[in-house]
């Protein structure tokens, strides 16, 4: 789950990273407002899940709270990549000298997490990684010590920070690191991390990533979730605890296994045709995650056809069937399906599917052959 | 001959009175699977039948393994629970243990496998993984006994479902399977590709390895290498994922292509690198085996 730039860097705030004073606004008034008890000179940043906003004109400075409305009713309601903007964030301005890049983040080959800076910050970091790779400083964290004070020394040292803001960079590394280790999280970046004019450290934007297999644990931040900017269906499958990702295809794609289903999308495409979703029903097929999963994909007006493909394993490929049959009893829709079975019990299946009078295939390959010319091609 | 399981482990599970722990204990056990004990916190003295066998219970894993010697453990309990057990199970000295439990977070695992490698001889398989099975001896997690069939193959992957199609297109052409292995598809694991290939190549039954891999992270990177490097043996790859859309979780927690990383194109120009030949469709990989084994 990602977290808004406001609630990461109050996250981090919480733990002792400077950030400048500013809040949120959805209305222009507000945003005047917020301004003003600013000092008037201020930056209004559109608060969407998505890169690039700066690019796409969702963050302006604003000199008097004015000047502030006008901005963010220019930003509030301006499409960013697909994602409406409806609110901004109201931060002081700063006085910047230096970015610096700082982050943590999970390194998943070395299984540590791990110190990500870089001197020249306030840029894209993927690029400063290909193109001048050196710049990059990686310093890993044993799980058992935490940061300790020779690695921020290092890196400080290695971006050629003075040694009077060595200690403020200690500490920024040392909360940084403490809220990501609080907060689940999977990446928590400051891009930039300021100096300002008279030395001074600050966090002027964050990222942060939390790990939805910890947010069990972690209510405060499940509370921070933005439904509005989840797919509708996507959410009602979250609910129904089904794996559903929805695509721009029109092959609606139900399968059992979160790498079969990625297979199935896989051979979709390799046949000339296009995914509308991905899905993954998890283990057995029983007629009422069938349906429910079935009323996901129909609920996308693009899609024009439907494969199914299950393995049936430890549940018998008879027993699917009867599911899928079951299911389409429940879901009202004229909508060609094709469905591809194999695995324990599959002719069983199979035969149980041909006297519904559904369209079956025997092979992957197959299946998706009949569900592309159905779709008639790519999308 | 096979790896890490056969028909003498004697299995130790964790969460065997639940509905999916006494459900695949009795699939085991019905295969063959030489399971031995039980525990669950609380129902300690209660016994699980199945068929012919019955299977004591206990309070915890170290009094499993004081009364029954158990080697080898299976753990299917509820993500919370399950780094408690990892960690107990450890700690009572079984030196091979397969957790199944999907959805642990990511930061208890990096402490998971710091601990696990301060260890000697202590292997850790998953978790979110779909267990192991050696053909006609044992089986450990989730694989169907009826797919599988002895013979000259390994099988090794990330992925459940798709694994188990592979290995049904092997057993319909008639070649079977050393041992068939899933490391399950968390960005942080206890085995990893490598460590399996390195087994294989050391199984003198083994004469050809099937490596199923997908998006996210960079194991089959490292593989791909670690083949070039040592591996004698013949291996046939398959790479799920091609067209997953980037930034998104595509199931698993660890299938997601961040940035320039994890993409199974990527991946799929390594192992060709190596010398892998990596199928196009998974409706292929069987074949290209049986052509490379002259079958």
């Amino acid at each position: 789950m990602n977290l808004h730039e406001y609630q990461a860097k109050r996250t981090f705030a919480k733990y002792g990273v400077p950030i400048p004073d500013g809040d949120v606004a959805y209305t222009a008034n507000e945003a005047r407002e917020n301004a003003k008890k600013l000092g008037g000179k201020v930056v209004v940043k559109a608060q969407v899940h998505i890169g690039g906003r700066g690019k796409a004109g969702g963050v302006k400075l604003a000199n008097t709270p004015e000047e502030a409305a006008e901005a963010a009713a220019k930003i509030l309601g301006m499409d960013i990549k697909g994602f409406t903007v409806n609110k901004v964030l109201i931060d002081e301005q700063s006085a910047i000298d230096k970015e610096i890049y700082l982050a943590v983040l999970i390194d998943r080959a070395a299984r540590r997490s791990m110190i990500m800076a870089s001197a020249a910050g306030g840029m894209d970091i993927e690029a400063v990684a290909k193109e001048t790779p050196e710049k990059i400083i990686k310093v890993h964290v044993d799980p058992a010590l935490g940061v300790k004070g020779y690695q921020s020394t290092y890196i400080a040292s290695r971006m050629g920070l003075p040694r009077e803001q060595w200690k403020q960079f200690h500490n920024i590394v040392t909360n940084l690191y403490a809220s990501f280790v609080n907060s689940d999280a999977s990446l928590a970046e400051v891009n930039p991390l300021i100096v300002t004019d008279d030395g001074m450290l600050m966090a002027v934007d964050g990222k942060m990533s939390i790990d939805d297999n910890a947010l069990y644990r972690q209510p405060e931040l499940e509370a921070m979730r933005d439904l509005s900017e989840e797919p509708e269906a996507e959410k009602q499958a979250r609910a129904a605890g089904i794996n559903f990702i929805q695509l721009d295809g029109n092959i609606g794609c139900m399968v059992n296994g979160a790498g079969l289903a990625m297979t199935t999308m896989d051979v979709v495409n390799l046949f000339g045709g296009s995914p509308a979703n991905f899905l993954d029903i998890g283990g057995g097929a029983k007629a009422e995650s069938v349906a429910t999963a079935l009323k996901l994909i129909l609920s996308d007006p693009k899609v024009k056809a439907v494969l199914i493909n299950i393995f049936g394993g430890i549940t018998r490929g008879d027993e699917v069937a009867q599911g899928i049959v079951d299911a389409l009893a429940m879901v009202d829709t004229d909508i060609p399906m094709v469905v591809r079975l194999a695995g324990t019990n599959a002719k069983e299946g199979l035969a149980i599917l041909a006297d519904a009078e559904m369209e079956t295939a025997v092979t992957l390959s197959d299946a998706a052959q009949k569900a592309v010319a159905i779709a008639g091609g790519a999308a | 001959m096979s790896i890490l399981l056969n028909k003498e482990s004697k299995v130790v599970i964790s969460g065997i009175t639940g509905r999916e722990g006494s459900f695949h204990a009795r699939q085991m056990i019905e295969y063959g699977t030489n399971v031995v004990a039980g525990v669950t916190p609380g129902k300690g003295g209660q016994i699980l039948e199945a068929g012919d066998v019955t299977v004591p219970v206990f309070n915890s894993v170290r009094e499993a393994v004081e009364a029954t010697g158990a080697d080898t453990s299976m753990i299917i309990v509820p993500a919370r629970f399950a780094v408690d057990a990892i960690y107990e199970t450890v700690d009572a000295g079984v030196p091979f243990v397969v957790c199944l439990s999907e959805y642990i977070p990511v930061l208890d695992m990096i402490a998971v496998r710091n601990y696990i490698d301060s260890k000697d001889g202590v292997r850790l398989l998953g978790p979110n993984c779909p267990g192991l099975l050696t053909p006609g001896e044992a089986k450990l997690g989730f694989i169907p006994g009826s797919i599988a069939m002895s013979g000259p193959v390994g099988v090794v992957s990330k992925s459940g479902t798709l694994t188990y199609e592979v290995i049904d297109a092997l057993t319909r052409l008639g070649i079977g399977q050393t041992t068939c292995i899933g490391i399950g598809g968390d960005p942080i694991n206890g085995t990893d590709f490598i460590d399996v290939l390195e087994m294989f190549e050391n199984d003198p039954d083994t004469e050809h390895i099937v490596m199923i891999g997908e998006i996210g992270g960079n194991a089959e990177e490292q593989a791909a290498e670690y083949i070039k490097a040592h591996v004698t043996k013949p291996v046939t790859s398959f790479i799920a994922g091609r067209t997953a859309p980037p930034g998104r979780r595509m199931g698993h927690a660890g299938a997601i292509v961040e940035g320039s990383s994890g993409s199974a194109e990527g991946k799929i120009e390594a192992l060709r690198a190596a010398g892998v030949p990596v199928a196009d469709n998974p409706d292929d990989i069987a074949k290209i085996v049986a052509e490379r084994m002259g079958k």
